[in-house]
């Protein structure tokens, strides 16, 4: 695949070019976070930025979404017969997305695009949306995307590559998407030897300030129910105030709601995020609640995305080591730590 | 592409009160379109989601079978906004179905087996279908032995009263049904819990399947019963229920070790159900 250099200097001219094809997303600067916005000029993009607070899921998978819509005006023959909703489908691109938050989306696509069931909104998103990745010269410390299978250039979730190497970017073509994109860019040149040489520099001297966390291996051959039943669920759950913030920052946590909102005699059949932190996502109709308990649904967060999501699917765990739940849980709950302790050999003594 | 949350548009045709404290009531839907009833075959034990615009969805197992052409049968208990709603659903009203979700007895593992079909207050919607399955002229040869144990807490909660004694009638299925108690000096079935009543009236295990649905009470007083008889847990099959909103296997919501109960359910033998953790 083909690659080229653009200056620092010309890099606007290129996003203002690409915006002119496609609706361009990237990291902005929002309030005290950088957040993925759509660009409304091209200067906005901040590439200087580590990653956003908010993970980049909302772009295929929004907070809220309306599905349906319907009428509920009296006399209207069509009413209370839900139909689709209109969709801007049009191209997308988004620029300058960590490697693991693309990765991310492969980890997501085995639950929202299945042999059997399309989920329509998302499998259209993916199918129309290009991704060009920013490979981090910089990991943060409550990063660990090398310990869960991907890395801080990983190209497994990319269309094309961007390296900051000083003066410019590299920009390498990954898939088919991504050569055309690349194709279409008139303001790059040739790399030259020296960036080159930069980028694996810098490749090299990210990748050596990881260390392994855990062995995704070694919570596959764990027994499920032994890693259920194990006491030490009653020490990570102690100070957990189920406050959602890990599941609504997760990259890979798609759970949803769906609801009906209605204003006048119009309405809306909406999904919306939602968190098993929460008693309510599993409480019946009759008021029985499977996880009542805090434990329960702490344990469910880490056995969902640690075992049950690799057992179902045998393609590793369901983190990309973003290290978001890491850095923003209010009470410091990592989840290396847990993973730590579900792989645990030792035996203590009685 | 079809869109699986898309609900097709269906009229309510009638709506029958079945019990005497009038919590359930079994709801006949057509569809409006013919070609949507084309497109939903469903085997009795799966279930739908019913959409009412403006209120939502409940996911509600399909009572009618599809042997029964034209029309979908479902018998809803009053328990929220949505099922209250439909309560008071008057005949002509538009509604939605989404399906059929879910997975199905195991008939092709049936087919040549006794069947004991045990169940309890108002889980008996998807086993009255699957009576009503076997029961058809093309398919009652494919069958063993068809033992039915059916209890209700007092006479006046029992579902399907006519067609209860219909089957009572017949010489080709063994209907034990039974109430908690009662003072009613006509009743002439019997009287007793779930689980006694089927240490009495089941049969032999032995080439034998039980499937089973009812409250969990029922459920695990009576599983002792069965494995005491000699019905290894593979060949004891139940249905479990959790809150469902997309029922396609992906808002992940019933979520049980790596099953999805909507997509990889609700049908689970016990021996299944061994191997995940015990949280429904």
């Amino acid at each position: 695949m083909r690659e080229v250099y653009i200056t620092k200097e010309k890099f606007p001219d290129v996003v203002g070019k690409l915006m002119n094809q496609h609706r361009v997303f990237g990291p902005v600067f929002q309030g005290q976070y950088h957040e993925f916005a759509e660009l409304k000029a091209s200067d906005e993009i901040d590439l200087t930025y580590q990653n956003t607070r908010l993970s980049p899921k909302g772009l295929f998978h929004p907070h809220s979404e309306r599905m349906f819509q319907f009428s509920l005006a009296k006399g209207d023959p069509e009413a209370g017969i839900v139909k689709e909703a209109p969709k801007d489908y049009s191209s997308r691109l988004i620029l300058g997305m960590r490697p693991c938050d693309a990765m991310a989306f492969r980890l997501d696509d085995v639950n929202f695009d299945t042999t059997t069931i399309k989920d329509p909104w998302w499998t259209r998103r993916r199918a129309t949306t290009a991704i060009v990745g920013l490979g981090c010269n910089q990991p943060c410390r409550s990063c660990f995307c090398t310990s869960v299978g991907t890395g801080p250039f990983d190209p497994s979730g990319l269309d094309a590559l961007l390296t900051d190497v000083g003066d410019g970017f590299i920009l390498q073509a990954i898939t088919e998407k991504g050569q055309e994109l690349l194709d279409g860019i008139s303001d790059g040149g040739p790399v030259p030897a020296a960036a080159t040489e930069k980028a694996t520099q810098l490749r090299k001297s990210a990748e050596a300030q990881f260390v392994t966390q855990f062995d995704p291996k070694a919570l596959a051959e764990k027994d499920m129910l032994e890693l259920f039943n194990a006491s030490f669920w009653d020490e990570v759950q102690f100070s957990c105030i189920n406050c959602g913030t890990c599941t609504f920052l997760c990259p890979t946590c798609w759970c949803f709601d769906i609801q009906d909102e209605v204003c006048e005699d119009q309405g809306d059949r909406i999904r919306i995020w939602d968190s098993c932190m929460f008693p309510l996502f599993t409480v019946h109709g009759s008021g029985h609640n499977p996880r009542s308990q805090k434990l329960q649904r702490v344990r469910q967060r880490f056995m969902h995305k640690l075992k049950y999501y690799q057992d179902k699917y045998h393609d590793g765990v369901a983190c990309v080591g973003c290290g978001r739940c890491v850095k923003y849980c209010p009470v410091n709950i990592d989840i290396r730590e847990v993973a730590r302790l579900m792989t645990a050999t030792c035996v203590c003594p009685a | 592409m079809n869109n699986p949350y898309l609900p097709y548009p269906v009229r309510i045709e009638s709506i029958v009160t079945e019990t005497e404290d009038r919590n359930l009531r079994t709801i006949k839907l057509l569809f409006l379109n013919p070609e949507d009833e084309e497109k939903f075959k469903y085997i009795p034990g799966q279930f739908a989601e019913l959409s009412v615009a403006g209120l939502g969805e409940i996911p509600i197992g399909i009572a009618s079978s599809p042997t029964e052409k034209g029309f979908l049968k479902f018998t809803v208990n009053k328990v929220g906004k949505v099922s209250s709603h439909i309560h008071n659903m008057q005949p002509g009203d538009i509604m939605g179905v989404r399906g059929p979700l879910g997975n199905w007895y195991p008939w092709d593992l049936l087919e040549g087996k006794n069947i004991v079909i045990i169940g309890g207050g108002f889980a008996f919607t998807t086993l009255r279908s699957s009576i009503v399955y076997m029961l058809d002229p093309r398919n009652r040869s494919r069958f063993g032995e068809i033992s039915v144990v059916y209890g209700a807490r007092f006479p006046g909660l029992l579902l399907f009263k006519e067609e209860l004694a219909a089957w009572e009638q017949r010489d080709d299925i063994k209907m034990h049904i039974t109430v908690d108690s009662t003072d009613d000096p006509n009743w002439k079935y019997n009287v007793g819990f779930v689980p006694a009543v089927t240490k009495q009236k089941a049969p032999d295990s032995e080439n034998s399947y039980a499937i089973i649905c009812g409250p969990p009470i029922m459920i695990k007083f009576t599983l002792p019963v069965l494995t005491e008889l000699g019905f290894p847990p593979e060949r004891i099959i139940s249905s479990l229920e959790m809150r469902m909103k997309c029922g396609i296997g992906i808002c992940g919501r019933c979520n049980l070790g790596t099953e999805y109960v909507c997509k990889d359910g609700p049908v689970f033998t016990l021996e299944q159900l061994s191997r995940l953790p015990n949280e429904y």
